[in-house]
């Protein structure tokens, strides 16, 4: 007899078409954030798939620090006009002229914080009235309790203890005017399922992700790229290194790891005989232990 | 080396199979040591989230690595030891990837478990050896049964407490036959374990030779879940319809959806509910082309041989074989919310891909889910009360009952003044 049975990557990619086709049905004006990552990446493919032969129906905004690497943005250029979809950016640098957020100074300043007010201010603008990531439950623990549909206030607010309950595959995306939604599609996927699944749709990816080599320096034992964008101390100095990125977020933030792992194969590899988690590569999420809730709770990604 | 390395062996990930399963127990039942065994021995754990939870449960001064805080991420958790919410974990082994939805057993315990359990495919319940049945036992198993989870595995833990002893199995699991024998649950598995010591967890257990039967991750690797969504009845929800409007794809019109039960071919015959017109399907239609067969839980996209008007809410399904059309349901509930429910009460109500509103006629009984005792004469129902209601909708849904498809069986109730989901419903 024949099986009717779906792989994991089969399963996880038709939950996450699902939910986007909520979204679209569900919402009056969403948006896709989209940084360039791996994981939005994801998400803007499978969006893609859902929609399909139409076009995604709605546009991809990019909340830029302006500390970007350069082969992201050129990636992100590229891949929109490859879809065909509509870019919005909210740029973090405007924010900062026009006097809403100010600059963090001294060496380990980041605007990584700084993007909550641009993302604010982005889905005020535009009256968006929901806006999808790609963020999953396994990458932090404030995430691990994160809903598929989760419910902000009209501050942009998270309320981690007054979440809707989420049942079977019925999602509520009742809110009041000025409220809005986060919604993760890739809630359910762990790093794995993510290489795992762009090895199988043969995605593109930022050649950042891959082995290359890079001018680096290494801080309180992170290998934080050279750039103009970083102060580095005199016990600081930089040095060439075969390394790659295991997540894209501010060039001011996110630290490379040695690697040797130039193809997609050997990534999974890498990611199978790990040790620590890929968000340990982040000094955003190193400030305190609940650094990631608190920054949720104000409106973060 | 390990299994998560075998995991990434050229293509094996490609015929991996997901299992959503859920635990459920109460702090000193050795739960997270279940969980964290799991864990461990698939090499799911980091090093660098080891080292912070083993750092905190120093400073907290725990004795023993407190595996609960890998997930219990959230201040107001940490700060005061207990579990707020239903916490997801993932691991895999070479054949499956698992979504653990992990319950807490004390505060607000049957919203979590409801919450927890509703996409399951197994339901873990731990029984102290020591102890045998209790009260929250027999409420892990109401709950699993209630929320039709098609595989029950009751995992006799603590055995080494009762130097493995053969006969306390033997007389738990007869208890427990006869407790289930009263409930819907379909596939019922017991292991004795000893989660501490690690027997029968992953490896066979050299001191408990007695035992014949599977290991827990043998049984979470093996389990048949090929039949857990229901491929008989053809049901197909539209969610939203694709129309291109472009050059190339000038006219067509494409239902978009979640097969939610049944096989569906290329050149079926399909009637369209509400509106009753019938058309043959011309195309399964993705991204990566054309499919000859879609099954649940698939997302898909139809095309249809005829021009209808469908439009999201609508169900496209076989001639010979439909839904329940009606504005009556009788409904078995789970309340969420801590504001009572009204008799008379309005409600908002979402249903498949249906948005309709209902009034509260009848709340016939409460169910004491101890004792699965019907209670007649009290019917306030608070929050985690589980009751027998009659609702009638603004206009008709199209359903199943539960006990035939969790999909169209199911349904939420939200608050129209808060937007709050306050209610969880399984259609008898």
């Amino acid at each position: 007899m024949k099986s009717y049975n779906l792989t994991h990557l089969e399963e996880l990619e038709a939950e996450a078409i699902y939910v986007l086709r909520e979204v679209a049905a569900q919402f009056e004006k969403p948006a896709l954030l989209f940084s360039g990552g791996k994981d939005s990446i994801i998400v803007a493919h499978i969006a893609r798939k859902a929609f399909w032969p139409a076009k995604i129906p709605f546009p991809l905004v990019h909340i830029d620090t302006g500390h970007n690497f350069p082969e992201t943005i050129v990636f992100r250029d590229d891949f929109v006009r490859k879809i065909g979809a509509n870019l919005i950016i909210g740029s973090v640098q405007q924010s900062i002229d026009e006097g809403k957020s100010v600059e963090e100074k001294g060496f380990n300043a980041s605007r990584n914080v700084l993007q909550t007010v641009t993302l604010l201010d982005t889905i005020e603008k535009h009256k968006f009235d929901c806006a999808i990531g790609g963020a999953r439950r396994d990458e932090e623990k404030a995430r691990a309790k994160e809903r598929f549909f989760s419910h902000r206030d009209e501050f942009g607010q998270w309320d981690p203890k007054n979440q809707r309950p989420e049942l079977w595959n019925i999602f509520n995306g009742r809110k009041n005017i000025g409220e809005h939604f986060r919604v993760f599609p890739i809630s359910n996927w762990t790093e794995m399922d993510v290489w795992q699944y762009i090895l199988k749709e043969k995605i593109e990816i930022p050649s950042i992700y891959l082995a290359h080599q890079r001018k680096v320096f290494i801080r309180e034992g992170v290998i934080m790229s050279t750039s103009d964008f970083i102060q580095q101390r005199e016990t600081e100095p930089s040095c060439m290194m075969q390394v790659r990125f295991r997540t894209i977020g501010d060039a001011t933030c996110t630290g490379a790891v040695e690697s040797d792992a130039d193809t997609i194969e050997k990534i999974i590899e890498e990611v199978a005989a790990a040790r620590t988690t890929e968000r340990g590569t982040r000094s955003d999420d190193k400030r305190s232990e609940a650094a990631m809730e608190d920054r949720k709770k104000e409106g973060y990604f | 080396m390990n299994n998560k390395n075998q995991n990434s062996n050229t293509n094996s990930y490609l015929d991996m199979e997901l299992l959503r399963f859920s635990t459920a127990g109460s702090v000193d039942d050795g739960k997270s040591t279940l969980i964290g065994r799991l864990l461990y021995d698939s090499k799911s754990i980091f090093a660098d989230q080891y080292e912070a939870i083993e750092e905190s449960s120093k400073r907290k001064g725990d004795a023993t690595v407190n595996l609960a805080l890998l997930t219990d991420g959230l201040r107001a958790e940490r700060e005061q030891g207990i579990t707020i919410d239903v916490a997801y974990r993932y691991f895999a082994t070479p054949k499956r990837k698992f979504i653990i939805a992990d319950t807490p057993g004390h505060i607000q315990y049957t919203r979590n478990m409801v919450t927890g359990s509703s996409t399951s495919n197994l339901s873990i319940i731990l029984v102290d050896a020591r102890h045998g049945i209790i009260e929250q036992t027999c409420r892990h198993t109401f709950i699993s049964s209630l929320l039709g989870i098609p595989h029950v595995v009751f995992c006799i833990n603590k055995m080494d407490l009762v130097n493995y002893s053969e006969e306390v199995f033997l007389t738990i699991k007869k208890e427990l036959e006869a407790f289930s024998s009263k409930l819907e649950v379909r596939d019922i598995h017991f292991v004795p374990i000893s989660a501490l010591n690690g027997d029968n967890v992953v490896n066979k257990s050299e001191k408990m030779n007695w035992y014949g039967g599977s290991t827990l991750m043998y049984l979470l690797e093996n389990i048949h879940i090929g039949s857990d969504y229901n491929h008989v009845d053809c049901r197909f929800p539209v969610q939203y319809v694709i129309r291109p409007q472009s050059d190339e794809f000038h006219d067509y019109r494409g239902y978009a959806g979640r097969v939610a039960g049944g096989i569906f071919k290329q050149g079926d015959e399909v009637v369209v509910l509400p509106s009753g017109f019938t058309s043959t399907i011309k195309s399964i239609d993705t991204f990566n082309g054309s499919l000859s067969e879609a099954f649940a839980p698939m997302s898909v996209t139809l095309t249809l041989n005829d021009d209808i008007d469908i439009s999201r809410g609508d169900m496209i399904v076989r001639p010979h074989n439909q839904p329940i059309v009606s504005q009556d349901l009788d409904v078995m509930l789970c309340w969420l919310s801590d504001k009572k429910i009204f008799l008379g009460g309005k409600y908002a109500i979402k249903h498949t891909s249906n948005d309709v509103r209902c009034i509260i006629k009848d709340i016939k009984y409460k169910i004491n889910i101890n004792t699965l005792h019907r209670i007649e004469d009290d019917k306030e129902i608070k929050m985690n009360d589980i009751a027998r209601i009659t609702i009638r909708t603004t206009k008709p849904l199209l359903f199943d009952k539960y006990s035939r498809n969790r999909i169209t069986g199911s349904l939420i109730i939200i608050d129209e003044t808060t937007n709050e989901t306050v209610g969880a419903g399984m259609i008898i």
